[in-house]
């Protein structure tokens, strides 16, 4: 038990270390930028032709952002204003906070990308450990077309899929995220509208991912399938359905992590898929913040996402620490 | 050498890659010479489907999509080519340095290269482009190169951790060669056919990020990619005008050109990698 405890010590001070260079890049980055965000609201103040007034808003304004304090102050500002929960203020919606705007946009985001990439994971797994295990024409067949597949990025995919299914077909519908005539509220008509409306992005995911899950299981379990171990049981007469599960087993552990370390870009190349079909997300809030120069929502939404990758990675690294004996006790050997 | 060349000729995987590939090369060279016109010169009405006149139809601003096309690909590969060296640069020498040494440095580097192995690159892609304004072709190539060498940076170390103490470096070092001499000559020909192939994954992928922030308004400015002929199409709302030839095309490409650089680089892995040579 002491064992497990100094595992995860471990790895909780590396992830803290991790957002501490995370949090610091998120903010230092964007304000590199030249020029200063109170311009850009000012801009959208034009009527205000008094020079006192317009010296008096920026001030207000500077303020507001806390433009007017040294940039370590600043930072250590938006750290005490993280534990907090609080993001600043949105340029683009003005006054609306930005925990506001993200909050409406973030369960769409979780909704779409969890069950896709959950999906397409598992999927992916059973079908490339079939291949490996059957190869023959299955393998034929199917190592070829996700090799495919997964070439492909996200959003190309997400683009290829919105004419030929929804454009020419017209089998679901290709933008937003609910009917527009619709109120959210949580009744079933919502529901099955949100469901209609998910369909095409979810399948965009869903299925580049099992292509290249399904390639990488498939070479893991050909590894595994090749060992000593595997011939050494045949040779026993261990009964086949045995070893299937103990190949599985080994070959699986490999593509857990994989899942981690995967998962920032897999997150990102999601976020792409909601612009295509301009899906209520944090994909598409900041596509609009970008081109709205709203600096406080884009390194919101950057942050909110690097946040869910680092959580998620940090629950993979714990289960992985559980699940396989061997990475802890090399772990440990190591420190 | 040459037996391994003669190998790889004969993989269907990277010879259908090599072709695949051939064939956009000579497109991106051929097409410009034959329509010499300015790819951002308004042409015809917008949204116009293909016809005789415009083979791909024109773009919501009225531009030919097929010359678009030819000169936003060869922005798109030079983007790779370029983010692709760096990558593969800069992964190489922290992997190297870090492996070879050992120690503290190791340790530091090797936090490092976890470090942003674990933050999104794509994140830190978009902060920094967020915070460039005027940004050329080069500039977009610098920064994706310098946002994806963590990847290569740890295979390459563990390379060479497992390299440091055999016979033939120990023998070197023995023999009084400096480290630099013992790193080129009993090292890197070991990683040599590991790198080109981290290479050609990195240029795939740097056109893949190129694409995405370009998609997202963040590209290089006053040029075209395919990244930036997509950002325009959804801009412009051609699934309304059920312009199919402005977003198909490009997307295809750039589908296609990433496939053909994974054909190529696992046909190099069966060649190299005997254990999964079949």
């Amino acid at each position: 038990m002491n064992n497990y405890r100094k595992y995860f010590l471990k790895k909780g001070i590396w992830y803290i270390l991790t957002l501490v260079i995370a949090l610091s890049l998120n903010f230092y980055l964007p304000r590199m930028i030249k020029g200063n965000p109170v311009d850009s609201i000012l801009s959208k103040y034009k009527s205000v032709g008094n020079t006192d007034t317009r010296k008096k808003l920026y001030e207000t304004f500077t303020k507001e952002f806390g433009l007017d304090k040294p940039l370590p102050m600043q930072f250590l500002i938006y750290l005490k204003n993280l534990t907090k929960g609080d993001l600043g203020t949105s340029i683009m919606m003005y006054p609306k906070k930005v925990n506001a705007v993200l909050a409406s946009a973030l369960p769409w985001t979780v909704g779409l990308q969890l069950p896709a990439i959950l999906c397409g994971w598992l999927l992916g797994n059973v079908l490339g450990a079939f291949a490996a295990y059957k190869r023959g024409v299955y393998d034929k067949i199917i190592f070829p077309i996700s090799l495919f597949v997964t070439s492909f990025p996200f959003f190309i995919f997400s683009i290829i899929l919105l004419y030929v299914l929804g454009i020419h077909f017209e089998l679901f519908p290709i933008g937003g995220g609910y009917d527009y005539n619709l109120i959210p509220a949580l009744n079933f008509e919502f529901f099955k509208s949100v469901i209609r409306y998910h369909t095409f992005p979810f399948l965009s995911i869903a299925i580049v991912m099992i292509g290249g899950q399904g390639i990488g299981m498939r070479e893991m379990a050909l590894y595994e399938l090749n060992s000593d171990y595997v011939k050494y049981s045949k040779f026993l007469g261990i009964r086949e359905w045995k070893i299937i599960q103990y190949v599985f087993k080994n070959a699986m552990l490999p593509q857990i992590t994989g899942l981690g370390l995967s998962l920032g870009t897999m997150v990102s190349g999601a976020l792409i898929t909601e612009l295509v079909f301009n899906y209520p997300g944090v994909g598409t809030t900041m596509f609009a913040a970008i081109r709205n120069l709203d600096y406080p929502l884009i390194s919101g939404c950057t942050l909110i996402i690097t946040l869910a990758v680092l959580l998620s990675n940090f629950i993979i690294e714990i289960l992985y620490g559980i699940i396989d004996p061997r990475i802890k006790s090399a772990q440990l050997e190591d420190s | 050498m040459r037996s391994s060349l003669y190998i790889l000729l004969k993989s269907p995987k990277f010879m259908i890659g090599v072709c695949l590939l051939f064939v956009f090369f000579a497109f991106i060279v051929i097409y410009p010479m034959i329509n010499t016109n300015d790819p951002l010169e308004m042409v015809n009405m917008r949204f116009q489907p293909p016809s005789s006149k415009n083979i791909l139809g024109t773009d919501g601003f009225g531009r030919d999509v097929l010359l678009e096309m030819a000169h936003g690909t060869r922005t798109s590969l030079t983007v790779g080519v370029i983010s692709g060296l760096i990558a593969t640069t800069v992964g190489l020498i922290i992997g190297i340095f870090s492996g070879y040494r050992g120690g503290i440095v190791d340790e530091i580097l090797s936090s490092l290269t976890n470090v942003f192995i674990v933050i999104p690159s794509f994140i830190i892609l978009i902060l920094v482009s967020v915070s460039i304004q005027a940004k050329s072709v080069f500039i977009i190539a610098i920064i994706i190169g310098l946002t994806s060498w963590p990847w290569t940076a740890r295979a390459v170390r563990a390379q060479t951790v497992s390299l440091r103490n055999r016979d033939h470096v120990n023998l070197a070092r023995i023999s009084g060669f400096n480290t630099v001499k013992i790193i080129v000559f009993e090292i890197l020909p070991y990683i040599m056919s590991y790198v080109v192939m981290a290479f050609i994954i990195q240029l795939a992928s740097g056109i893949l990020s190129e694409a995405s922030v370009s998609m997202l308004g963040l590209g290089p400015s006053n040029t075209i990619s395919l990244g930036i002929m997509l950002n325009w199409a959804l801009l412009q709302e051609a699934p309304l005008f059920n312009a199919w030839w402005t977003l198909i095309p490009p997307a295809l490409t750039v589908a296609l050109i990433t496939f053909s650089f994974y054909l190529i680089n696992l046909g190099m892995d069966e060649i190299f990698n005997p254990k999964i040579r079949s």
